[in-house]
């Protein structure tokens, strides 16, 4: 009903975006959060990224205990670091030179946000969800990322209460290197499981 | 998370499971691509609140077991060409899943 004297504007966001600010509203007007809170939940969100993903890697990669500490219980293993992450529950999954590991969720978009920061958009999508489970190769082919014959896939679906990582394999060529320099390689993608780590030489 | 209000688990890691062929209504975090299919416990997670009381404000207790479950691709997708050693593995709660031979 726009262009009617007195209308509001039509409002364009969308059922989601109107009812997320409905929601807001409600609890800012009743006091259960302040508009403050939120303000600084999303600039919290907005600082956390993959980088300490891979300063968890990095170390993972220098020290053998701090590894088989990782892969045992992530959460313990990302607080050891200092790494605040909150109700996370963590597992890394650790490529070999004959797995390679592949994250997921086909049933929304379940992601080690407290980890890697916001998911990108690809993996919230529709095509990415419910393609990973059923080829795996082929969409890992569209990132660019092709696999060995002797290499096999395991997709991890984050249907539940756990969040994934991958644990990528150290390129080679990175011999002597320190934790700083290491953690610099170590992508995004490479921790969701759709790229691999180039050796250097 | 040690919860008082758990049941007990019924697997352990090697066991096979198959999923329940199930369709409850209402919330339920056990994907279809699975239902009817045979796997193999990876590991125990935990115990957690079951996510099909929970999404109704209920308490979700006694807390569920929560397995991951290792599926090879080809027994998800019989039709599966790309590779016969890949494996899918999902989280699953121990009310879905029941032992196989």
């Amino acid at each position: 009903m726009s262009g009617q004297p007195g209308d509001a504007p039509h409002d364009t966001r969308g059922y989601y975006r109107r009812m997320q600010s409905a929601v807001e509203e409600l609890l800012i007007l009743k006091g259960l959060v302040t508009r403050e809170d939120i303000a600084r939940q999303v600039e919290a969100m907005d600082r956390r990224d993959y980088r300490r993903g891979a300063r968890l890697v990095a170390r993972a990669w220098v020290d053998p205990g701090y590894k088989a500490r990782l892969l045992e219980n992530g959460s313990a293993a990302a607080t050891e670091l200092g790494l605040e992450i909150g109700p996370l529950r963590l597992i890394v999954v650790e490529n070999t030179p004959g797995v390679h590991n592949m994250i997921v969720c086909t049933l929304c978009s379940c992601y080690p946000r407290m980890l890697l920061g916001i998911p990108p958009e690809w993996y919230k999508s529709r095509a990415y969800r419910s393609r990973a489970v059923r080829e795996p190769r082929a969409v890992l082919a569209e990132f660019g990322t092709a696999l060995p014959d002797d290499v096999v896939i395991r997709v991890h679906d984050s249907t539940a209460d756990m969040r994934y990582m991958v644990l990528p394999l150290r390129p080679r060529g990175t011999d002597g290197w320190d934790e700083a320099r290491l953690a610099g390689l170590v992508t995004r993608d490479s921790l969701i499981g759709v790229a691999r780590l180039p050796d250097l030489s | 998370m040690a919860r008082r209000e758990a049941v007990p688990p019924r697997f352990a890691a090697g066991d096979r499971v198959r999923v329940r062929r199930a369709d409850p209504p209402g919330h339920v975090r056990t994907p279809w691509y699975c239902r009817g299919r045979v796997g193999t416990i990876e590991r125990l997670c935990g115990a957690f609140p079951n996510p099909e009381e929970l999404a109704y404000n209920r308490s979700g207790l006694p807390a569920q077991p929560l397995y991951r479950v290792r599926f090879a691709a080809t027994e998800l997708w019989p039709d599966y060409r790309e590779h016969p050693g890949d494996a899918v593995e999902i989280e699953i709660y121990q009310h879905w899943l029941e032992a196989a031979p």
